[in-house]
């Protein structure tokens, strides 16, 4: 099952904040992590990352940081702000309305098939 | 790494650079990140070129991605995107340049038409008219609207926005006009030149708004405004300075043989100039000549500095000596002009600030000229307040004394969102945003001073 691309879109930003609530990171090892999560079904274009990470840190989300890594590469690192937080929160209580009424309205649908067809 | 391999990121690299929307920082970022992929993949088993191409697919095409980059910073290009409205590839059509190119010289000429219509139709430039006073009062009354019309004309022309998405620039226009046309003004009175001081101010703001088009609401948007308005403001002095030389050199050529030619050709050529030149100028920035692209962001680097060690021993002298007991009572106007010049270089300090990059030795730098500035006028503002009653309301005061509290205001708020940023707390957008929410508070201010100020004093 492949992920529709503006679902993607806007999941994108509460995942990343939830991840990196885990932990600052750096840009791959976020994008491992989203891997992680979605059992590889979330159609990511890689470079697309970091536009959003920017975003988020105009935003007062995250903040960043340059560091080397042991095998020398350097890397930004982002970390999550105390409003990042607060975003991660908002986003988190709209998703499970969200999801809930979507779980309500599918389960009707199911309930209605059903009974559609024994009748 | 082979070399092989590293000359395939190098390129892939310079590829990733050529959009304007991507600067180096950012390309270090995807390169770090292409690298780790590349890692990764030949680990899993291939080779050096299947590890690049998979691992450079992955990262995405760059055309989308530097596109979203734009979104994100889009003051790095905020003038490509103006142009074509959709992306910097649109803009380089050589024909629709060479269309848009008459449609500035037509602008122009209307322009010139305009104003040498009006010389001619309230007979001068000056008070000694052959119509008078009242020959004076319609051209300073109609001047704003005849040089402001044309900008917003081709602005809006620019922008191919409906009648009614310009009717908000055109009532202004219209308004302000009225306001100083229709009232019996005393043309020796104290209300009519601030009236006329601020009626500019107003008109620029119907610019502002004709530039903003559907986005006036947008903050970005705004902070392109105030860009806007500091490179056309360059491009205007360079224009006048150059066409000096040239009316200069002409008159001195012209004057040789026929002495008496020289102010029918200065009455003829400079209004007209002029008043070109600012649709020109206007053009000129929107069209992106990166001749001299962003040098107000530059001209704010080299002064910032200066204005902070003048404006600290100001302070300092000021509160050592006290502001003597004879001050002059018109000093609260130049004091109007520190703040407005101290809030200028905050702002086009602001415009070209990018987070990555930001030097915080400037950020301490433009605090230590607004905390200043701030001691400055408060110093003043205090010593104008205890003797208030000595002085009595005049409209310039009045004037004055609004505007020093309009810019005192914005600039306490923006030192304190400056101190919290420096501690590392508050949003790096914050700053930003309270200047361009603040900006309609001084359009509002000067509508005021044209409209409801002269009735308040009688249009004494």
């Amino acid at each position: 099952m492949r992920i529709d691309k503006d679902l993607v879109a806007a999941i994108a930003t509460p995942l990343v904040l939830a991840i990196l609530s885990e932990g600052e990171n750096y840009g791959y090892a976020i994008l491992r992590r989203v891997t992680e999560l979605s059992g590889g079904e979330l159609e990511w274009t890689d470079g697309m990352l970091y536009p959003l990470l920017h975003r988020l840190h105009r935003l007062g989300y995250v903040t960043t940081e340059w560091r080397s890594s042991d095998e020398g590469r350097r890397r930004k690192y982002y970390a999550i702000t105390p409003d990042g937080r607060r975003a991660l929160g908002e986003q988190r209580s709209q998703w499970a309305t969200a999801s809930g009424a979507l779980e309500r309205a599918f389960g009707r649908l199911d309930f209605g098939l059903g009974s559609a067809v024994t009748a | 790494m082979s070399a092989a391999l590293e000359a395939r990121i190098a390129e892939w690299r310079a590829f990733a650079t050529r959009s304007r929307a991507v600067d180096a920082v950012d390309a270090d970022e995807l390169e770090s990140h292409l690298r780790d992929s590349i890692d990764a993949l030949r680990t899993a088993g291939l080779d050096d070129d299947e590890a690049f191409l998979v691992a450079a697919k992955r990262l995405g095409a760059l055309d989308p991605i530097s596109r979203e980059f734009a979104r994100v910073h889009s003051a790095r290009l905020w003038k490509q995107l103006v142009l074509s409205g959709v992306g910097p590839e649109a803009a380089e059509s050589g024909r629709v340049r060479r269309h848009e190119l008459f449609v500035v010289v037509a602008f122009a000429l209307g322009a010139a038409v305009l104003v040498q219509l009006l010389r001619l139709g309230t007979g001068a430039v000056s008070a000694d008219s052959p119509y008078g006073a009242e020959g004076f009062r319609w051209f300073s009354g109609l001047l704003p609207a005849v040089l402001a019309t044309p900008v917003i004309g081709y602005l809006a022309w620019l922008r191919r926005l409906s009648l009614a998405e310009i009717a908000a620039p055109a009532a202004l226009v219209t308004v302000t006009t009225l306001a100083l046309l229709i009232p019996p003004f005393d043309l020796g009175g104290l209300t009519a030149p601030v009236a006329a001081l601020h009626s500019p101010v107003v008109l620029w703001f119907a610019v502002a708004l004709t530039y903003l088009g559907t986005e006036w609401r947008s903050s970005e948007r705004r902070m392109d405004v105030v860009r806007f308005t500091g490179e056309f403001a360059i491009y205007v002095v360079l224009i006048v300075l150059g066409g000096g030389v040239l009316f200069g050199l002409t008159s001195v050529i012209i004057g040789a043989i026929a002495p008496d030619a020289v102010s029918e050709l200065a009455a003829w050529i400079l209004p007209s100039g002029g008043a070109a030149s600012l649709v020109v100028a206007a053009w000129l920035v929107e069209s992106k000549q990166s001749v001299i692209e962003n040098i107000a962001p530059v001209l704010t680097a080299i002064f910032t500095p200066l204005f902070a060690v003048m404006l600290a021993i100001s302070a300092a002298l000021y509160a050592a000596f006290g502001i003597g007991r004879d001050f002059d009572r018109e000093l609260l106007a130049t004091f109007d002009v520190v703040l407005v010049v101290v809030l200028a270089l905050l702002l086009y300090g602001l415009s070209a600030r990018r987070p990555e990059t930001a030097s915080r030795v400037m950020d301490v730098l433009r605090l230590v000229a607004i905390a200043a500035a701030l001691a400055l006028d408060a110093l003043v503002l205090g010593s104008m307040f205890a003797r208030i009653g000595e002085f009595g309301f005049t409209p310039n005061r009045v004037a004055a004394l609004g505007l020093n509290v309009l810019l005192f205001a914005n600039l306490a708020v923006a030192a304190a969102l400056g101190v919290r940023a420096l501690r590392g707390r508050g949003t790096p957008a914050a700053p930003e945003s309270w200047q361009t929410r603040y900006l309609p508070v001084f359009g509002g201010w000067a509508l005021l001073m044209v409209v409801a100020l002269p009735p308040m004093f009688g249009y004494a």
